[in-house]
Formats: C-alpha cells, structure tokens, sequence
C-alpha cells in the first residue's frame, strides 16, 4: 500500500465518526426511500401470510422458487465480511484496515435478510418454529435432526451469532472513541456499550489476540454454512439433478465470489456517500479485483466440474436439465446473462491493472457480478425441479409473482437500511484500526524509493 | 486508605515512556500504573511489563461445552421421538455430528468472547480518572497510589513533560 497519506488521529476521530455524529439531509432521505420499499416488502409479506402460498409462483413440482433462490443468495453475499475480514487479519494484510467492518457487518445483514426468506417461503412463519427449535415437549415431538432444513438454522444462528460478537469485540474501542465525543443520552449509551474502554495494554493486547482468535474460529464456521446450505439441495432424494457431491465446496466458492464483490460495491458507495478519499484508495480496489480474479477463476473451476460430472455420467435427468438450461427460452437467455453477468464481462475487465483502479468501473462490474450470481442460484434451483413428471397434472412451469419480485426487491432494500442504520451509530470504517495503521507507518528507504514500513507484535 | 489518581497527559509516546520510567525510579509498582491509549502501541513501547493471558484456553472449554450440548440435543430429541425417516437408523450419526460440530464451534466462540470480556477486565464498572484527548492522539499515564506517595506521583508525571495532569479530586473531572 503505496499510497497512503499522513493523518492526525484529530482527522481520522473527525473524518471516520461525522457520519456517527453529525447527519446530513441526503440520510433522511435515503432512509426515507429504503423504508418505503421495505414497507412494500412487508405489505407482500403481508398479504402472503393473510392468503396464503397461493400468491407466490409455486406448483407442482416447482415448491422452491424466487424467495429460497433469494435465500441462497444473500447467504452466499454473507460470506463476504468473514471471508475478507478473518483471511485479512491472520494474514496481517495491511491493506484490510478500511475493509473489514464494512464486510463484517454487510454479513450481518445478509445473514438476518437470508435467515427471513425460508421463513416467509413457509406461508406461515410462526409455524416454523415446531420444525426448528426443540421446545415443543409437551406433545413429544421433536425437530427431525436428519433433515437438511434443521442443519441450516443451527449452521446461520452460529455463523450469525458469531459475526455479531466478532463485530462487537472490535467495535469496543470505538464505541470509547464516540463516548468521549457524546454528551447526554448519547453519551451515557455509548458509555455502557464501550464497556468502560480505557485502551490500556492490557486491552489492546487482547484486542489484538482476539482479532486473531476469532478469525481462526469462524473460519470453520463460514465454510459450513455454505455446505449445509448446499447440502438443501445435494441431500434431497427427490431431485437427481441436484445430486452432486461437489456442491459443497462449489457453493462456498460462489458466496465467496459474490460476496467479495458486494465488499467491492459496499466499499465504492462508502467512498462516495461519506467522502472517505483518505481511506478507501484505488489500490484496495486493485487489491480486491486481484482477489476477485482468483476467486472467480475457482469459481468457474467448480462451475464447469459440476457441468461436466452431470454431462459424463449420461444420465437422462442430467441431459434434460441442461438442455433446458441452455437452449430453451427463457431459461436460455437467463444462461446467457448468466455466463457474461458472472464471469465473462467482468474478469477480462478485471485483468487489468487500469481498469481495476477505476472505481466506478469496479462498482458496476462487481454489481453486475451479483446480478450473474444471483441468476445461477436460480439456475441451480428453478430448472432442477422444472422437469417433466410421469403425469402432466403433475409438470407445471414456473414464473414468480409481484408478492415475489417485491420481496426480493424489499431484501435489497432492507439490508441497505441495515447498513444505513448501522453507519449512523457506529464507524463503517474501524478508526483505531486506522490509526494503527499510520502508527505503524514508517517510511524505509530502499535504493532511491521511499516506501512505508509496517512492523506487527 | 483510598487511593487517589492522577493522570498526565504526553502528546509523544517517548514522554509517556519517559513517565512510566520515573516512576518506576520513584519504586511505583507496575500494578500502580496504567498507560491509556487510544492506539494500540506496540508492546513495550513504554516499557510496560509482558502481559499475559489464558484467552487460549477459553475456546476449549467452550467447545467441550458446545459439543455436549449438541450430543444432548441430538440424542435427546431422536430418543424421545424415535421416528424413522429416510429409512435411516434413529441415532444418524452424520446428520449428528453437524448439528455438534455448530453448536462446538458456537460454543468456542461464546466462551472467547467471554474469555477476551474476563482477561481485559471488561466491563470496568469502577470509574478513575480519565480525559477524552486521550482517543485524540494522547497518551495518558495514570498512576492509583496511596495519599502520602500522591506527591511524587505527581512529580514524576510533570518531570517528563505532561501537557496536563489531572488528579481524582478536581472538580469537572472528565471520567469514563
């Protein structure tokens, strides 16, 4: 990292916590427009509890459509933050400063938007608490742990529990930073949630120790959560075309890929909602489009695995599914989409070095990237249990309702709500990490250079 | 006796290291004194003692935790509705060890987060003496010690340059 410039502490407190202390118009705004769509996805929500699973698209065999697809996809955008945050710290990148919290709590959110979609999908989501959670003794009747939709909650309440403490134990500092710059209510709130943070060695050294700690636990955790989320699918007996034993991985993968490139959309609109020039550089841009080349490339890796052990083993189901997939419309339009969305536009972009520094280049490829990943999870679910039955009372199509589009619409909305809620009471971007970072900045010279030097307890 | 505390306040780390330093020469013990910071300093930048901890062995005892209550959980629930679904035997043992091993790793974090709270001495409920500029790029070096030694804390702080030295009885303190 080249190209950092020097920053009074005075700077970083005033530059990373105005969005904390101070709120511009354009918020109310924003938070206007967001809740507006969020309350038309309430209002869908509403009015699929009140009449039931018959608005949505569904039937026979398609029982899982817009909203499970919308479900694997924010799951997938969740594996963003720990992927990026936990891999950054135990390798000690310099450049994870700006990126990290941004990454974490976009989890967060994702996580809790994801974790309400099989739950809407059900029609009535209070019953899902008799499948779920073990608490309905008196009748002797117990959730069915072989089921693959009892292993999800338990991997999400995890994964999420763990990413909200991960983001609590980091934010402790700061929340100290904003209690010495609050009075009244707002300061006696902080007060409480900084813990009486004072930043003594003692707390900066299990601070430190904690950052590592915590990374090595919830790696795990993120690599199970896609897999379990796979194994929704892999598991199920019914569904031949979902029988693949590399599903695991090919789905961690593609949360990967999806979700680096949502911390590259995050981390462009920060740049430019919070004017954070000092923070966000092009070079966490390149070094993010690298990462995404890589990722993409592995990605594609599994991608065309899964293609080719469906196509070599001959079987019929396998055949028909692809066939469908790729030369029937519309499903053959979505590949395409798909194809050039996910992969083919955006990683030739993404080769070079120019382009990869270019922000606004960077914030609308990595959009279009999501709109590719988002139309393969939908490939991978939709055409699956869009094939023929014995009897044609049985083999309908699918095409999803306005309940559904203005649910998945309302997803986005929320968790841009959440992100936006969450910046106006904690810093998107960890200030004492940033301040370590110019601590620890030293100019070396080597030969006729100068270039900073980073030195790590 | 109560202890008083006096903090002093250094804009340079090297000052702040220089009052750590006289008052260990004035025979106050690492436990009297404190360094505040709103940056993490390397360790020994003001020649504070090794700090040690047993974070490490929390995320054990919380997978031990973790792992028996998912056992618990598992054996429980199928024992006591014995249902056969899937035409798989009662007690699965793969769908089993999914459920453990989250509730495991739950349980290792639940009990680091716990383990990092209990070795920083968080939540710190007792309020000492304190300043804001402190996250503004000071360094603030604070010293809790007996009343007939408060002077020579005092001295020691002013010897090395503090910008200021605020003491425990002022009035309009700014406390944490």
């Amino acid at each position: 990292m080249q190209e950092r410039v020097q920053l009074s502490d005075a700077q970083i407190n005033r530059e990373l916590l105005s969005g904390v202390l101070h709120t511009p118009m354009w918020f109310w705004g924003l938070v206007l427009l967001l809740g507006a769509v969020v309350g038309v996805g309430v209002l869908a929500a509403g009015v699929l509890i009140y009449f039931g699973v018959g608005v949505l698209g569904l039937n026979r065999p398609v029982f899982w459509g817009f909203l499970i697809t919308n479900f694997v996809f924010w799951v997938g955008i969740s594996h963003a933050g720990v992927m990026i945050s936990a891999i950054l710290r135990l390798t000690q990148a310099e450049w994870r400063r700006p990126v990290t919290r941004a990454a974490e709590v976009l989890t967060i959110f994702a996580l809790s938007t994801a974790a309400l979609f099989p739950l809407i999908h059900t029609g009535r989501p209070w019953r899902a608490l008799y499948w779920v959670f073990p608490y309905d003794f008196s009748r002797g009747i117990w959730p069915n742990v072989r089921s693959p939709l009892i292993w999800d909650p338990s991997a999400i309440f995890t994964y999420l529990t763990g990413t909200i403490l991960f983001v609590f134990i980091a934010l402790v500092p700061d929340l100290g930073m904003i209690r010495d710059r609050t009075a009244g209510w707002r300061h006696k709130l902080y007060s409480v949630l900084s813990l009486g943070w004072e930043g003594n060695p003692r707390q900066w050294r299990l601070q430190a120790v904690a950052g590592i700690l915590l990374s090595a636990l919830i790696l795990p955790v993120f690599v199970s959560v896609h897999s379990i989320v796979s194994w929704d699918f892999g598991m199920a007996i019914a569904v031949e075309t979902w029988h693949a034993t590399v599903f695991a991985p090919y789905f961690v993968i593609g949360a990967v890929h999806s979700g680096v490139s949502a911390v590259v959309t995050i981390m462009a609109l920060l740049l430019w909602i919070f004017k954070l020039k000092n923070y966000i550089r092009p070079d966490h841009f390149d070094a993010l489009g690298r990462l995404l080349v890589v990722v993409a490339t592995a990605w594609l890796y599994f991608y065309v695995l899964d293609f080719f052990f469906g196509m070599y083993s001959l079987e019929p189901q396998e055949l028909e599914n692809r066939t469908l997939i790729m030369f029937q419309w519309p499903m053959s339009f979505l590949f395409v989409l798909f194809a050039l969305a996910s992969y083919l536009i955006p990683i030739p972009l993404w080769l070079s070095k120019k382009n990869r520094r270019n922000i606004p280049l960077m914030f609308w490829s990595s959009i279009l990237v999501n709109i590719g990943m988002w139309l393969e999870r939908f490939q991978i679910i939709v055409p699956g249990l869009l094939r023929k039955q014995a009897f044609t009372f049985t083999w309908a199509n699918y095409s999803p309702t306005i309940v559904e589009i203005a649910l998945v619409t309302a997803s986005f909305a929320l968790v841009g709500f959440g992100l936006l809620m969450f910046s106006k009471f904690f810093p998107l971007i960890p200030v004492w990490e940033q301040k370590e970072g110019q601590l620890l900045k030293d100019d070396v010279q080597v030969g006729r250079a100068r270039v900073p030097g980073l030195v790590h307890d | 006796m109560a202890k008083r505390a006096a903090l002093g306040l250094y804009k340079d780390a090297l000052a702040a290291a220089t009052a750590v330093d006289n008052l260990k020469q004035n025979r106050f013990t690492d436990g009297e004194i404190d360094i505040l910071s709103g940056t993490p300093y390397p360790e020994g930048a003001f020649g504070e003692h090794h700090i040690g901890h047993k974070l490490f062995v929390f995320p054990f005892i919380g997978a031990a935790c973790g792992f028996s209550v998912g056992l618990l959980l598992t054996l429980g629930t199928q024992l006591s509705y014995p249902m056969v679904t899937g035409g798989k035997p009662i007690l699965s043992v793969p769908p089993m060890a999914i459920i453990m091993y989250e509730g495991t790793m739950l349980g290792a974090i639940l009990f680091t987060i716990l383990g990092i709270l209990f070795e920083s001495r968080l939540p710190r409920v007792r309020r000492s003496v304190y300043d804001g500029r402190i996250t503004e790029g000071y360094v603030g070096v604070r010293v809790e010690c007996e009343p007939q030694r408060f002077d020579a804390a005092l001295n020691a702080l002013r010897q090395a340059g503090a910008d200021d030295v605020k003491f425990d009885n002022q009035p309009g303190l700014a406390t944490t």
